[in-house]
């Protein structure tokens, strides 16, 4: 047997966690043994996904790595595996948690420790979700990724926090009960709850419209879509900057994910049925939030908006069923993930320092703090989908596939391009640029080291993947071709029949 | 060699910005002088196309592949990108020199050099694309580094408001110009311009539906990119931007407002003329937008009194000129004019930054006059280029505006009689504006307060010497080029670069149209100095006697007013509906905090049930035990 790695990917935060645990604390302490244990683990665990890359073979659309254990004979075994789509999801999960945990060291003031083995527990889940090949141990990953965030939101948040963690907890798992039953159903129309049997089986195209109904609302809460996005403004401004960075930048794409290897693969048929559906939904987000987002007055729920917007891509992209669509949407979120950590982390910097996240509290700050300044600017631009970035990668991409099938989808998508625009620009303008007016704010410093670094990475990579996206692309192409033409073939089947 | 024109720029950006540490004399420097290199290779490759037909595709690699989506990074070039090259880097090489000594007193020297070295990188991606999405990132690209240097000094709460107003009028731009991408990628399957050139004929005559309507697939292209050359160009509906982005600092105006980027407009048209010649109706409306714009811009020109907004709504008015040149077919006059244009309005530009900059920032033309003996080379290259813009017999504008007029006229259709008409009524409008300028401030009285006229000086060398060379230019580039350019062997220069498929007649245009404009033009000078400083009152009592028409000028036709109105207000409005009734009154008061509110009254409901007196339990007991006998009574 080869080694586990996926395995050792999944667990080794929760390793890390437990030796977290045993350091020594007092509450109000900072922790030197448990930040570097942290530190360690999820770099460890970063370098073990670079080299998951690297072994990983482009050519082939099967699952590699596979991994096998039977937890109950006969019903749920205990499946990893991966393909081009989701090892690129590890990959972003494995390089954001370093950074979240880098900067919740300077940010985090009180019960560091528990805040550290709430963040490590949730890599292990969400590095769980995207291995899993097994429907109940990919629900079980799924749901309980909300736990840790829920403490997250709940304990280390702002003044609402309760309110907000409540909020999060309530939508989230309305969805996933639907989801639940949905599992159960299945085990019983194909005896498996193994992904990759379902696969060959396929479920009957009558029960397909359902359980995709099911699947959909919890995925359509976590992405989120229009109109159940409320939560995810609420959560992101209360919750501790790290906890936005994780959530922004790997939570919500695990909806994404889900739908690519869930709803797509499993119920094709339902899947073109839902396309217009789906669309509406997108498009409504992408304007309706755009435009939410111009009249904000805090930073972070102007980003949270921006956020929908941007997941409206990502659905648009994916059930538009062709190449450039679905890698789009992968793009997409793959530099979502990187755009959306680093606008959080940007506004972490200003509420480290004055503890006011409103935008009009700031102006002028480009006076005092250069270097800040010039590396948000990066990250504005990105996300205005600017070309040369990787957000214009692939919201272009997206655009390109959605103009293939619905010429009024992506022309009512490419106005959303224009709001982004305007409330980008609108926002850096009104905190950054101007007369530095507010005497509390003359004393601020400019960017440490260390939040000068991971600002740095992200921008570079982001930049990076906008030049020379050929690395993401080559990586999930094959499997996207095999996810389009197992679609097209389901399709073209249940059209035979008729 | 090609390689070096492209990355030259980018290198000074980088190395320029970085070497700020060794002091702002480095940044200047390293800069100026990689600009200046890439403007001579340029000027070499120009040189050795026309000579030795060196013209070739350079690939760089490739950028985003996916699926039968292709799109590279190259350089390619032919007679068309040359030309450009030449124009950008040289105009980019001297608005560096000029900036040396124009911002001498500024504290962010390197941050500005090196936008202007982005900026010309970009413009250079732009010009040697050899697909559209390349030509894409370049039109992005440039229109960053305007909001970048318009956005300058970003102390001015105006100038941060006109450099978002840039950038978001362009991205509206962007909007259709990206549309347009797409409808060729959908239907050519491919965005490479030699591959969709080729296709382009075979489709001549597909008509598709779009949401709804039934439009020939081309003229819809055509259509949508158009609409990113009208932002890109600050045509007729999205030209509100450009008198806005007089904030920015004076070089940035000439090099970016005046002689490169509002002209990549122009630049796209020409350079899918093999696109817009197979669609006689986009054709047509060009032609009526850049009429449009050309009438437009020189009315409201001649009330304004901002010097550089005077020149804005002049450079305006111009690209209006290569618009309705290229509307009529006459695609390599305008690029003629593009290029003689761009030496003689960077020379006004500059020029009038030597007055801004020796006259303490001041703008206002009525707060200058008398000027000229101060500042005696500022004034000459103002005249010059004065001469140059309004057409004076022999100076480069002469060639290059009547020639569109001619060409207007040539094409015997009625769009073109009517161009050549507007052409000309235009041109003794811009004489107008632009003598009027000249007089208010270098003539008459000296009217400031705040300066003493003593202290007004000549600028620097840095100044000065980009100034001549453009002097040189704005003088002999029309005559030198012209037979080269747009004489009866034009295509040997211009080879497959640019599309015609209607050749224009040899024949002779009458003698009184040859003459006319030049009449009129010379004949405006006298004219002008006696409105604007023999007789000043005949104006005010215009003025007085016309005060709606005077305003309605002076507000620019009150764009801004009703754009306001119908835009931005509303979707302000609109945002704080959808948030506030929208996501708080509807999405939560009947999702989680209806339901959170919902369980909280059934459950206090399902309290009161369990009351614990027995009589509650035994009445409960006889109703359920009354309707079930009640129920198989009836149903049995």
């Amino acid at each position: 047997m080869n080694f586990p790695i996926l395995s050792s990917i999944t667990f080794l935060p929760l390793i890390g966690a437990f030796f977290v645990f045993l350091t020594r604390s007092e509450i109000n302490q900072t922790n030197k043994g448990a930040i570097y244990v942290s530190l360690f683990t999820s770099f460890v665990n970063f370098f073990l996904a670079l080299f998951l890359w690297y072994s990983f073979d482009n050519k082939t659309s099967d699952f590699q790595f596979i991994e096998e254990l039977t937890w109950i004979s006969g019903f749920i075994k205990f499946k990893f595996g991966i393909d081009g789509i989701s090892i690129l999801f590890i990959l972003l999960t494995a390089f954001i948690v370093p950074i979240s945990v880098i900067s919740c060291i300077n940010s985090v003031k009180t019960r560091l420790k528990e805040f550290l083995i709430a963040i490590l527990i949730l890599e292990t889940f969400m590095i769980g979700v995207f291995c899993s090949l097994d429907l109940v141990i990919f629900y079980l990953f799924f749901e309980a990724g909300l736990i840790p965030m829920f403490l997250i939101i709940g304990i280390w948040g702002g003044s609402r926090r309760v309110y907000s963690a409540f909020k999060f907890f309530l939508f989230t798992l309305l969805g996933s009960v639907l989801m639940l039953i949905a599992i159960i159903s299945i085990y019983w129309i194909t005896g498996t709850t193994d992904v990759v049997e379902i696969y060959k089986i396929k479920i009957p195209s009558e029960f397909q419209y359902l359980l995709w109904l099911a699947f959909f609302s919890s995925f359509a809460v976590k992405l989120p879509m229009w109109p159940v996005h409320t939560w995810l403004p609420d959560a992101h401004v209360e919750a501790p900057t790290a906890g936005s960075v994780i959530l922004a930048a790997i939570l919500l794409k695990m909806a994404g994910y889900g739908f690519l290897r869930f709803s797509v693969g499993m119920f094709p048929i339902a899947s073109e049925y839902f396309i217009p559906f789906i669309f509406t939904l997108s498009v409504i987000a992408i304007i309706y939030t755009s435009l939410v987002a111009l009249m904000q007055d805090d930073m972070k729920k102007l980003i949270a908006y921006s956020s929908v917007a941007h997941m409206g891509f990502v659905t648009l992209g994916i059930f538009a069923f062709n190449k450039q669509g679905i890698e789009g949407s992968i793009i997409q979120m793959f530099s979502h993930g990187l755009i959306s950590a680093a606008l959080f982390l940007c506004v972490g910097v200003l509420y480290d320092r004055t503890h006011s996240r409103l935008i009009n509290y700031f102006g002028g700050v480009v006076h005092i703090l250069p270097k800040y300044s010039f590396i948000f600017m990066i990250f504005v631009l990105a996300a205005l989908g600017l070309p040369g970035t990787s957000g214009f990668v692939g919201e272009f991409l997206v655009l390109v596939g959605t103009f293939k099938v619905n010429f009024l989808a992506a022309i009512l998508a490419s106005l959303g391009v224009i709001l982004s625009a305007i409330y980008m620009l609108w926002l850096y303008k009104r905190a950054v640029f101007g007369k530095l007016e507010k005497n509390e704010l003359k004393g601020m410093k400019d960017l440490n080291k260390s939040e000068f670094g991971i600002l740095f990475c992200l921008g570079a990579l982001i930049l990076f993947f906008g030049f020379y996206p050929d690395p993401l692309i080559d990586t999930i192409s094959v499997s996207v071709d095999n996810l389009i033409t197992n679609y097209n073939l389901d399709i073209s089947q249940s059209v035979a029949l008729k | 060699m090609e390689y070096a024109v492209i990355f030259l720029p980018l290198f000074g950006t980088i190395i320029g910005y970085l070497s700020k540490y060794f002091g702002d004399m480095t940044s200047q420097l390293i800069t100026t002088v990689s600009v200046c290199l890439s403007a001579v290779l340029s000027i070499i490759i120009f040189y050795n196309g026309v000579i030795n037909n060196g013209y070739g595709n350079y690939l760089i690699y490739e950028w985003i592949s996916s699926g039968d989506f292709q799109a590279n990074w190259s350089i390619n070039i032919d007679p068309l990108s040359s030309i450009m090259l030449v124009v950008v880097t040289l105009v980019s090489a001297l608005v560096h020199i000029y900036s040396i000594g124009y911002m001498s007193h500024d504290p962010n020297k390197p941050r500005f050099m090196s936008y202007l070295s982005l900026f010309t990188f970009s413009m250079l991606v732009l010009v040697v694309s050899d697909n559209f999405l390349q030509l894409f990132f370049g039109w992005e690209g440039v229109g960053l580094s305007s909001y970048l240097l318009i956005g300058f000094w970003y102390k001015k709460n105006s100038a941060n408001k006109a450099a978002i107003k840039a950038f978001i009028v362009n991205r509206v731009g962007d909007f259709g110009f990206a549309i347009g991408i797409f409808l060729i990628f959908l239907f050519f399957g491919t965005l490479n311009y030699n591959e969709v050139f080729q296709l382009v004929p075979s489709f001549s005559e597909k008509i598709i539906n779009f949401i709804g309507f039934d439009i020939n697939l081309i003229t819809l292209i055509c259509l949508f990119l158009f609409l990113g050359a009208m932002g890109k160009s600050a045509q007729f509906f999205l030209h509100t931007w450009l008198p806005d982005a007089m904030e920015g600092p004076t070089p940035v105006s000439a090099l970016i407002h005046a002689a490169t980027m509002v002209t990549a407009g122009v630049f796209l048209v020409v350079r899918c003329s093999p696109i817009f010649e197979y669609s006689q109706f986009a054709l047509n409306f060009v032609a009526i937008i850049g009429m449009m714009t050309a009438f437009f811009a020189a009315t409201v020109a001649i009330v304004q009194n901002d010097i550089k907004k005077i020149i804005a709504y002049s450079t305006c008015s111009q690209l209006g000129y290569m618009f309705f040149a290229a509307g009529v077919g006459a695609y390599h006059v305008a690029i003629f004019h593009l290029f003689t244009h761009a030496f003689f309005k960077a020379l006004l530009f500059l020029g009038s930054g030597s007055v801004i900059h020796s006259m303490n920032n001041e703008q206002d033309i009525r707060n200058m006059g008398d000027l000229w003996k101060k500042m005696p080379f500022t004034w000459i290259s103002m005249l010059v280029g004065t001469l140059a813009l309004t057409g004076f017999p022999l100076l480069s504008g002469y060639y290059s505006k009547d020639a569109i007029i001619e060409f207007a006229y040539l094409s015997h259709t009625k769009i073109g009689y009517f161009a050549a008409a507007v052409g000309i009524i235009t041109a003794l409008l811009t004489a107008i504006y632009s003598w009027r300028l000249i007089f208010k401030t270098f003539h008459g009285r000296f009217n400031n307060q705040k300066i003493s006229k003593s202290a007004i000086h000549e600028s620097g060398l840095s100044i000065t010497l980009p100034l001549a060379i453009l002097i040189l230019g704005s003088i002999f580039s029309g005559f030198l080029f012209k037979d080269f350019l747009i004489g009866h062997h034009y295509t040997e220069f211009w080879g497959n670069s640019i599309l015609l498929l209607k050749k224009f007649s040899h024949e002779q245009v009458p003698v009184w149209l040859l003459y006319l404009t030049p009449t009129l033009v010379t004949l405006s000078i006298p004219l002008s100095y006696y409105l604007f400083i023999d007789n000043v009152k005949i104006l005010d009592n215009i003025k007085l006697k016309n005060k709606v028409l005077y305003n309605f000028l002076l507000n620019k036709w009150y764009f801004d007013e009703i754009y306001e109105f119908i835009f931005i207000n509303p979707i302000k409005k609109i945002g704080l509906f959808f948030w506030k009734s929208g996501d708080v009154k509807t999405i939560d008061r009947f999702g989680p905090d209806g339901i959170s509110k919902l369980v909280k009254i059934i459950s206090n409901k399902a309290t009161k049930l369990q009351s614990g007196y027995i009589f509650d339990y035994a009445f409960v007991m006889l109703l359920g035990l009354s309707l079930l006998l009640t129920f198989f009574i009836i149903y049995k």
